[in-house]
């Protein structure tokens, strides 16, 4: 950026005017330009702006009006050259405080004040732009690959695709029939896998691999180099982003000991159902004999903490398909169902109400309390039936476990309901000179990812890699690589096609947002980039460690590496390190700090005077939303906000304590199991950090609860004051800070 | 390659605005066409979302911060599609814009609203409270802007509003436009609408004023909404004790919508930590045909059947009676435990079905749908698509992730001409 010029704007409408001494405002300004406008908004005001930008040179601009979530389209300029600051004189300050008073004029005056050094330690991103690949490699040849494939080929992407088995198709290929897909979803339909297959294969934009496993991947979006394995030979090559569908594995009915599975011949599962179904006739695997009854065990394993704890989802229509083999294969046949709950949503009610509507069909609410063979090799079902409210023993030649599906993330010998978190793996016991202390060692799995957080996708639970976002469902903490498919959740064959252009999408946009150097969601467009002074690190390995994101890897020393494609500028990293080596051009510790001392702090009130370190996304609406409701709140709060809390920096609690502040409060997302932040730890670290800043404060022999971190979700705009007022008195509790005055 | 074609996009709920945003920011350009004064649809209306009980709001405000910086997307308000021609690569529709009778000038300052003579009921609360004729319709409506219910206005002979503002914001003479939209796809959001619940009357709706559907339940919880947030009977304003949910309340049934609407339960399931949450002493009866909280929901139903002040009895409701003093008898055969129940309870909340807003629109030439409005994905006109419950009964996730899904087959289409 050439010189920089500063030009303040203050609008004096919405109340501001009125409630304001403005020209006392303009003098904190100490703008080269500064000027005040009755409708900043209007064309009038836009354009006395533009004028300052053409004929004055103004190239950062400070416009203190309302907030910065609205008139963003009147006040948009180009951000690669120019900086903008929004100083929220309306919600934050005139609409939530007594107009004219010295307090209220004050709050406008260091929010003023806080703009102003912001906009003068910013400087435009520049941005990395550099030529990358925007290849797709999809893992996995299942429906859900086969169809992710096919999907980014039609929207104009290469494709590479890699299976491990030697033929494509996965579980659906082994399918008799599948579920209906349209009106009026009653009827059987013929699996159309091999038409995909065969879609796929003569598609020139999409090179397969099978029986292939991946060795490595090392890199990051747009520049991932992936190392194959086939039949013993290697194969490395690049690629831009990736596909995860690895797909699902039924659960190990034989540990279902009170169902019989692999002590009876004639009781097998729901899978091999399929197999038996696809052979022509249904008939006993013990001799042959054709079946004449058919018993259903659902959730044979699932809904049960001591086996899946989840329901699969697709059971209960699985097991009416299956009837309706049965039934297909020798119309005077029954087929029995005994369930917990028939789960058949939305539209497939019709294909239940078609089984029911069959008179071999028999489905009843119940309990399998026990399965013996008879001597001729029958099978007697014992059911409390809870609709009759009796106990009836069922002759079946064949019983059917309806069993679950698991994550194909789930390795062999891990049990689902018994996952270490976050990362599949071991906790091993390690020896140190603190003591011994337990470690996880994450397992690898199918990606071999050379990332330093581990080798594979984080998982939420039960091992599936799935986005803990209801609105954001692609959600990753792998930039760049989008699982879909029965890998992230149960699903069926057509959600998981659905699901399989979902992540395709995905995985073309993030190479689209990352060729303009551009940030993925939730920071969508964020050209910045995080700076690290290397020459500086010591080596702690907070930042590589803390990342939300798995961005960076160390070197051997613990030197983080950089791999800025994968980065999503939260700032979790620029707030860990201790250092203060890690900033971005307009987003740094020294413009924070440098806010907070820009602050004037009064010598002596009886009202403690405090510092909000703010989550932008949530708790800065909150406020914007309290002041339009007009909700009145203590005027001896200076909110600043951060792009996430996890950017705090413990140096910004120190420099707020020694200028004088008395307390600091953070306001940002829920963390814990059901967290909110959409940088998925940045709360979280924020309050790791602050169960730190005990040492700080010893050392300026201060008490702790000075400083209190605050869950707030963006709908509890009005527990604003009371949670303010409550922090405020508990600080009165504690008296000034010392160091005021100072 | 000529001139990239530009994805239109009917409907600016949260499938809609997902699709028309995944879009932009893979490199398409996106419009969308809302009818309300609002982006963000049925969302917006909900206190929380199952099964994490975080706040719609928290994800319309990231959408729509994706939305005001990213120029490919452009969206209408207070509009609705009057006819489409073309094909594929080459639709023409006609837009109609509606009135807002407010312009650009707005700051949402709120003046004209403290001024404004007449009411009206408010529609975002399902009518429970009343907003001035000119309003914000919510909020965190967006765009920010007010906009006036032409039912309510006294016009001009009245002008209170006008007199008002200074901006010069308000224009009582604005009149309907239309525009005419270029578009390679189009993906049809259109979402959805409750069930009318007074077509069951054995159920008592509209009849008797302490039976609420689940939409009224979640205004009557959220802390913006009529009763900021208190969960308190119509009739007389009592804090409500014990509450009934009646699951498929029209849902599963032939004579009203055959098929399941796939949400009800778990959003039942949901309403009832709201109301255990802010009254410890309240009971809760879940009346059930089967209980469906598929997949990893399953963890959310067992945190529920965990509270012993929740009772889930599985049958389906006969019939609502009033009683004398305010309170609501639920009638219901009690399937598993056997023989009759007459549960008495200060509310009682029907889990109403999802309706495809789509339902007897004028443009099932062209975009074509199964009898019961949801459209159709074989055999679909080329370069027409659905996201979200126009689709099929779904939840946010779902239907964010078909959207987002919606959003590549839209793009295909653009990029095979």
């Amino acid at each position: 950026m050439s010189e920089s010029k500063l030009g303040v704007y203050i609008c004096t409408d919405c109340g501001i005017g009125e409630s304001l001494n403005i020209e006392e405002l303009q003098k904190v300004a100490k703008a080269p330009i500064c000027r005040t406008h009755p409708f900043l908004c209007s064309q009038e005001g836009a354009q006395m702006i533009r004028d300052d930008i053409n004929n004055e040179g103004v190239n950062k601009i400070v416009i203190a009006a309302c907030s910065q979530r609205v008139n963003y389209d009147v006040f948009d300029y180009d951000p690669l050259k120019y900086v903008t600051e929004r100083v929220n004189l309306r919600e934050h300050v005139v609409w939530s405080h007594p107009p004219n008073t010295d307090e209220t004029q004050a709050m406008a005056e260091d929010y003023l004040r806080l703009g102003i050094t912001r906009a003068n330690k910013s400087e435009p991103p520049e941005p990395k732009i550099t030529d990358l690949n925007r290849t797709i490699l999809v893992v996995g040849g299942g429906v859900t690959g086969l169809t992710a494939a096919i999907e980014a080929a039609k929207a104009g992407s290469e494709v590479v695709l890699v299976e491990k088995e030697a033929e494509l198709g996965g579980w659906t290929r082994k399918m008799y029939k599948v579920l209906p897909k349209k009106a009026p979803f009653t009827d059987l339909e013929k699996p159309d896998i091999d038409s995909r297959i065969a879609e796929a294969e003569g598609n020139d934009k999409i090179k397969i691999y099978k029986s292939t496993t991946i060795k490595k991947i090392a890199g990051e979006p747009g520049m991932y180099e992936v190392t194959v394995e086939t039949n013993g030979s290697e194969e490395t090559f690049t690629i831009g982003a990736i596909i995860y569908a690895i797909g699902w594995k039924p659960y190990d009915a034989s540990k279902l000991d009170n169902l019989g599975y692999g002590k009876y011949k004639n009781v097998i599962t729901n899978v091999e159902m399929e197999e038996l179904a696809s052979k022509g006739n249904i008939s006993r695997p013990s001799d042959g004999k054709p079946a004449q009854n058919v018993v259903f065990v659902q959730c044979a394993g699932q809904r049960d903490e001591a086996h899946v704890p989840y329901c699969s989802a697709v059971c209960c229509n699985v097991s009416l398909k299956q009837a309706m083999y049965v039934r297909e294969s020798n119309p005077d046949a029954g087929a029995y169902i005994i369930y917990k709950d028939m789960r058949t949503p939305g539209l497939y009610e019709n294909f239940y109400k078609a089984a029911q509507d069959d008179e071999g069909i028999f489905l009843a609410k119940g309990e399998i309390l026990g399965i013996e063979e008879a001597a001729d090799g029958s099978l007697l079902v014992e059911v409390n039936n809870l609709l009759l409210d009796k106990k009836v023993t069922i002759k079946a030649d064949i019983v059917v476990l309806a069993t679950g599906m698991l994550t194909n993330m789930l390795p062999d010998d891990y049990e689902v309901n018994n996952l270490t978190p976050e990362y599949i793996g071991t906790i091993a016991k390690k020896e140190t000179s603190d003591g011994i202390i337990e470690e996880l060692e994450p397992v690898p799995i199918s990606l071999n990812l050379a990332y330093r957080q581990g080798p594979e996708m984080p998982h939420l639970k039960y091992g599936f890699p799935d986005s803990h976002f209801i609105c954001f469902p692609y959600e990753t903490r792998r930039t760049g690589i989008y699982a879909a498919g029965a890998v992230r959740h149960p699903m069926d064959a057509l959600q998981a096609s659905a699901d399989a252009a979902g992540a395709a999408l995905k995985a073309i946009q993030c190479l689209e947002l990352t060729s303009q150097g551009k940030a993925v969601h939730p920071r969508a467009g964020d050209q910045t980039f995080p700076e690290f002074r290397l020459e500086s690190c010591t080596q702690c390995r907070r930042c590589t460690v803390e990342c939300p994101f798995g961005v960076l890897d160390e070197d051997e020393k613990g030197t983080p590496q950089e791999h800025p494609y994968r980065c999503r500028r939260c700032g979790t990293c620029m707030g860990a390190c201790p250092q203060r080596i890690i900033n971005f051009k307009n987003y740094s510790i020294d413009m924070i700090s440098s806010m907070i001392k820009s602050v004037e702090v009064p010598d002596e009130d009886e009202e403690p005077f405090i510092l909000g370190l703010i989550c932008e996304n949530d708790a800065y609406p909150a406020l914007d939303l309290a002041g339009q409701n007009r909700i009145q709140y203590s005027p001896n709060f200076r909110f600043i906000s951060l792009r996430c809390l996890g950017g705090t920096n413990l140096v910004w609690i120190a420099d707020a304590l020694s200028k004088g502040i008395d307390g600091i409060i953070l306001i940002g997302c829920k963390f814990g199991d059901d967290y909110q932040c959409h940088f998925v730890k940045g709360s979280q670290m924020a309050n790791e950090r602050l169960g730190k800043v005990q040492e700080t404060l010893d050392r300026l022999m201060l008490e702790a609860d000075r400083v209190q971190q605050v869950q707030l979700a963006i709908n509890e705009w009005d527990k604003l004051p009371q949670i303010l007022d409550e922090f405020s008195e508990a600080l009165k509790e504690l008296g000034p800070n010392p160091y005021k005055g100072f | 390659m000529g001139e990239q074609k530009s994805i239109l996009i009917i409907g600016g709920g949260i499938s809609g605005i997902t699709t028309a945003v995944e879009a932009a920011e893979a490199g398409y350009d996106a419009t969308i066409v809302e009818k309300r004064p609002y982006l963000g649809g049925r969302v917006a209306q909900l206190f929380k979302y199952f099964p994490k009980l975080c706040p719609p709001y928290c994800g319309l405000e990231i959408n729509f911060r994706r939305i005001k910086q990213n120029p490919k997307i452009k969206f209408y308000t207070l509009s609705e599609v009057d006819s489409i021609s073309g094909a594929e690569g080459d639709f023409k529709a006609s837009i109609r814009v509606n009135p807002r009778y407010v312009n650009e000038k707005c700051t949402a300052c709120g003046k004209c609203a403290e001024v404004c003579p007449a009411e009206r009921p408010n529609d975002f609360n399902f009518g429970m409270d009343t907003t001035k004729a000119i309003y914000r319709p919510h909020d965190m409506a967006f765009p920010a802007r007010f906009v006036i219910d032409e039912q309510a206005c006294k016009g001009s002979a009245c002008g209170e509003c006008v007199k008002v503002c200074k901006y010069g914001a308000i224009d009582l003479d604005m009149k309907p436009a239309t525009v005419e939209l270029n578009a390679g796809s189009i993906v049809t959001a259109t979402g959805w609408n409750p069930y009318d619940a007074t077509r069951m009357e054995n159920l008592g709706f509209g009849r008797i004023k302490n039976v609420i559907t689940n939409m009224m339940m979640e205004r009557l919880s959220a802390p913006n909404g009529p009763t900021k947030g208190k969960i308190q009977r119509p009739s007389d304003g009592k804090d409500v004790q014990s509450i009934a949910f009646v699951q498929c309340a029209g849902s599963r049934d032939e004579n009203h919508l055959p098929y399941c609407s796939a949400i009800c339960c778990m959003a039942s399931m949901k309403q009832a930590t709201y109301i255990r949450e802010k009254n410890p002493e309240s009971k809760v009866y879940i009346f059930y045909i089967d209980l469906r909280a598929p997949g990893k929901y399953e963890d959310f139903l067992r945190k529920v059947q965990s509270d012993e002040n929740v009772e889930m009895i599985k049958g389906k409701v006969a019939k609502i009676e009033e009683d004398g003093d305010g309170g609501v008898v639920v009638t219901a055969e009690d399937i598993v435990g056997g023989g009759k129940i007459h549960q008495k309870v200060d509310m009682v909340v029907l889990a109403a079905g999802m309706e495809s807003a789509l339902k007897g629109n004028g443009l099932s030439s062209i975009i074509k749908t199964e009898d019961s409005g949801f459209v159709i994905s074989e055999g679909q006109t080329a370069g027409i698509y659905a996201a979200g419950v126009a689709g099929r009964p779904n939840d946010v996730t779902n239907s964010v992730q078909g959207a987002t899904g919606a959003a590549l087959k839209s793009i295909q289409s653009l990029v095979r001409r």
